[in-house]
């Protein structure tokens, strides 16, 4: 199986070998049945081993796993009535960013995301979700849409980053990108944003200026790319799983700096392995933070936004004591 | 006279010449080293054209090539220096500095060789002062400190900058020059785009006037947020001016781009910017500016 982690190969090469045991047990009539209790035993220790204390780069293929739940799945998952809404009214339609309206557990909700594909053919069509200039507009359309209707918007981000292209420059993707910080800092509607895979720098921040931001267990989240950051800061891409520790991209550490809300858990052996279970897992705690953000008014709301990001950074000012 | 209405501030700022600033970084020549071909930087060489050209002189060209008006970098002094009537400024949080958040190896090192060599905390320096007699909050990055890149303490600054001018109702002018978001401070860098669109959405608001002035180099993270954020857009003639790394694209289209790829020109061409401004032209016109704006807020 081409979608296997390396990581993980002990762990599938046990349970292919009690499958075995069981089906040469089943065809010869003998009974191995201590023998298949044995080995699923040390199944269930290896792969505890093995998921338990995932490694930043080996987290970092779980975020970029092919099979990896992506927004239109969580989207299908956990809403009725999806519409998909296309355009940005002004250049085109981006399949980087999906988006549209939906009713979440009844109510309507706007819901915009990072789309990644399948398959190479759909990863051409959606640039493996990296968006270009009017993806992001898009969205912004679908953010002023939601506020002038009192719907709360729902992100899913999963991007490597803003396509890197001469149409992006040309088509001002730094204005676009700039322009959904800002109106996204005082849209009068609860925004909340979860990072799905890829957290990728300003392309993923332009769908992450929210109230309640939180990270998949085995979610990244950075300022750049471990191979970006690796080249840049050792002049050798290799160098990229360094540079994944290094650059601290992991939803425990980005939590630990109080940068997201919370940090949603995962099936053992990361989403793809469950869908349902991890649909089911983002869903309670995407209804747990609506909840509480519904009741506050809008303008309290925008102010609570702006002190969230206000607040994040660290430096040292000699002329303030505490 | 309309500006007449507004509030004359008393000049309680120190002025400062070209020497001020020479002596306020501890040297008495440009940091600029690859231009600094010449011992003892007695003389500049464009880097443009090749043109020798006396430091001095450069210094009090504003550091404009005579020759082929090629925009030297300038930093965050020299500016304010040549932006603000008089010279004088009034600066905020000077000491504010970089902490090392990611706990990141040889970061705390590379911080204080930054600050020994520019005599400078960090890549941003604000301040108040007055623009053709308006009062103006003014943030200045320095692309000689850090290639300008955002860090928390860069986020921070432009922050409280940004606050002060919507306190005081005076205009926010910010001149760009970054590489980008500053890759040791992690994913505290990414957020400080947010935190600074966050402070500068509240100007939006409140109808208070930002001009953004794109300089060499505007791009990443701060061509992506508060560069392409002003109500009006300039930029110096030439200036690099572009969200992903020219290497970068290349890779990823597998071609070579085109020389004028990411200029000031190529920004103006295709609608990102405002108007071109030659260096010389900056104060007049963002007198200009102001005066059009009312002195630069809604009345209110």
């Amino acid at each position: 199986m081409a979608n296997d982690l390396m990581f993980e190969k002990p762990l599938l090469e046990l349970q292919k070998k009690i499958e075995e045991l069981r089906k040469f047990s089943q065809d010869s009539n003998l009974d191995f049945t201590d023998e298949i209790a044995k080995l699923e035993a040390k199944a269930k220790t290896l792969a505890a081993n093995i998921y338990g204390e995932l490694t930043p780069w080996q987290r970092t293929h779980m975020a970029r796993h092919s099979e990896r739940p992506t927004t239109l799945d969580y989207i299908k998952g956990m809403c009725t009535d999806f519409l998909e809404l296309h355009g940005d009214r002004n250049f085109g339609d981006d399949a980087a960013i999906v988006g549209g309206i939906a009713k979440l557990n009844g109510i309507p909700v706007t819901v915009i995301g990072h789309q990644k594909g399948r398959d190479t053919k759909e990863n051409i069509a959606r640039r493996w979700g990296m968006p270009f200039p009017e993806g992001y507009r898009k969205a912004l359309r679908l953010m002023k849409q939601a506020e002038k209707f009192g719907r709360p918007v729902i992100c899913f981000i999963d991007t490597p980053g803003a396509y890197p292209g001469i149409e992006s420059e040309e088509r001002g993707v730094s204005e676009a990108i700039a322009r959904n910080l800002i109106e996204m800092a005082k849209l009068k509607t609860p925004i909340i944003s979860f990072v799905t895979g890829e957290g990728g720098s300003g392309g993923a921040l332009a769908l992450g200026v929210a109230d309640r931001v939180y990270m998949l267990e085995n979610s990244i989240y950075g300022v750049i790319s471990p191979e970006g950051a690796a080249a840049l800061l050792w002049k050798d891409a290799a160098q990229a799983q360094r540079a994944a520790e290094t650059m601290k991209i992991t939803a425990n550490h980005i939590y630990e700096f109080g940068v997201v809300d919370g940090v949603v858990p995962e099936p053992q052996g990361g989403a793809h392995k469950d869908l349902d279970a991890t649909v089911a897992n983002v869903k309670e705690v995407l209804v747990a933070a609506l909840d509480s953000v519904r009741e506050i008014p809008h303008d309290v709301l925008v102010e609570q936004r702006y002190q969230k990001f206000r607040k994040m950074g660290h430096y040292t000012d000699p002329t303030q004591h505490e | 006279m309309l500006k007449d209405i507004f509030h004359k501030r008393k000049p309680r700022y120190a002025t400062l010449t070209s020497q001020d600033v020479a002596e306020r970084l501890g040297r008495t020549k440009p940091v600029d080293s690859p231009e600094v071909a010449v011992p003892e930087g007695l003389m500049t060489k464009c880097k443009n054209c090749g043109e020798m050209t006396f430091t001095k002189e450069l210094e009090k060209n504003q550091r404009i090539c005579p020759k082929c008006d090629y925009h030297y970098p300038m930093n965050a002094l020299e500016r304010m220096a040549a932006t603000l009537d008089e010279g004088r400024f009034f600066e905020f949080d000077k000491e504010l500095a970089a902490a090392d958040p990611l706990n990141f190896p040889d970061y705390p090192a590379k911080i204080e060789r930054e600050q020994k060599k520019t005599g400078t905390k960090e890549a941003v320096a604000t301040g108040e002062g007055t623009i053709g007699g308006y009062p103006v909050v003014v943030g200045v990055m320095d692309s000689t400190h850090f290639i300008g890149s955002m860090g928390s303490a860069v986020g921070e600054k432009l922050a409280r900058a940004a606050e002060y001018a919507l306190a005081k109702r005076y205009p926010l002018i910010v001149f760009t020059a970054s590489g980008g978001a500053r890759m040791q401070e992690g994913i505290f860098s990414l957020m400080q785009m947010a935190k600074v669109s966050a402070a500068l959405s509240k100007l939006d608001e409140a109808g208070i006037l930002y001009i953004a002035i794109n300089t060499y180099p505007t791009t990443g993270g701060v061509s992506a947020s508060f560069a392409m954020q002003g109500d009006i857009n300039l930029a110096e003639p030439g200036a690099l001016i572009g969200f992903a790394g020219r290497r970068i694209i290349e890779q990823t289209i597998r071609q070579k781009l085109p020389d004028d790829f990411q200029t000031a020109e190529f920004a103006l061409k295709h609608g990102m910017i405002d108007r071109i401004v030659h260096r010389r032209e900056m104060r007049t016109e963002l007198t200009t500016l102001l005066e059009l704006h009312g002195g630069g807020s809604r009345g209110e």
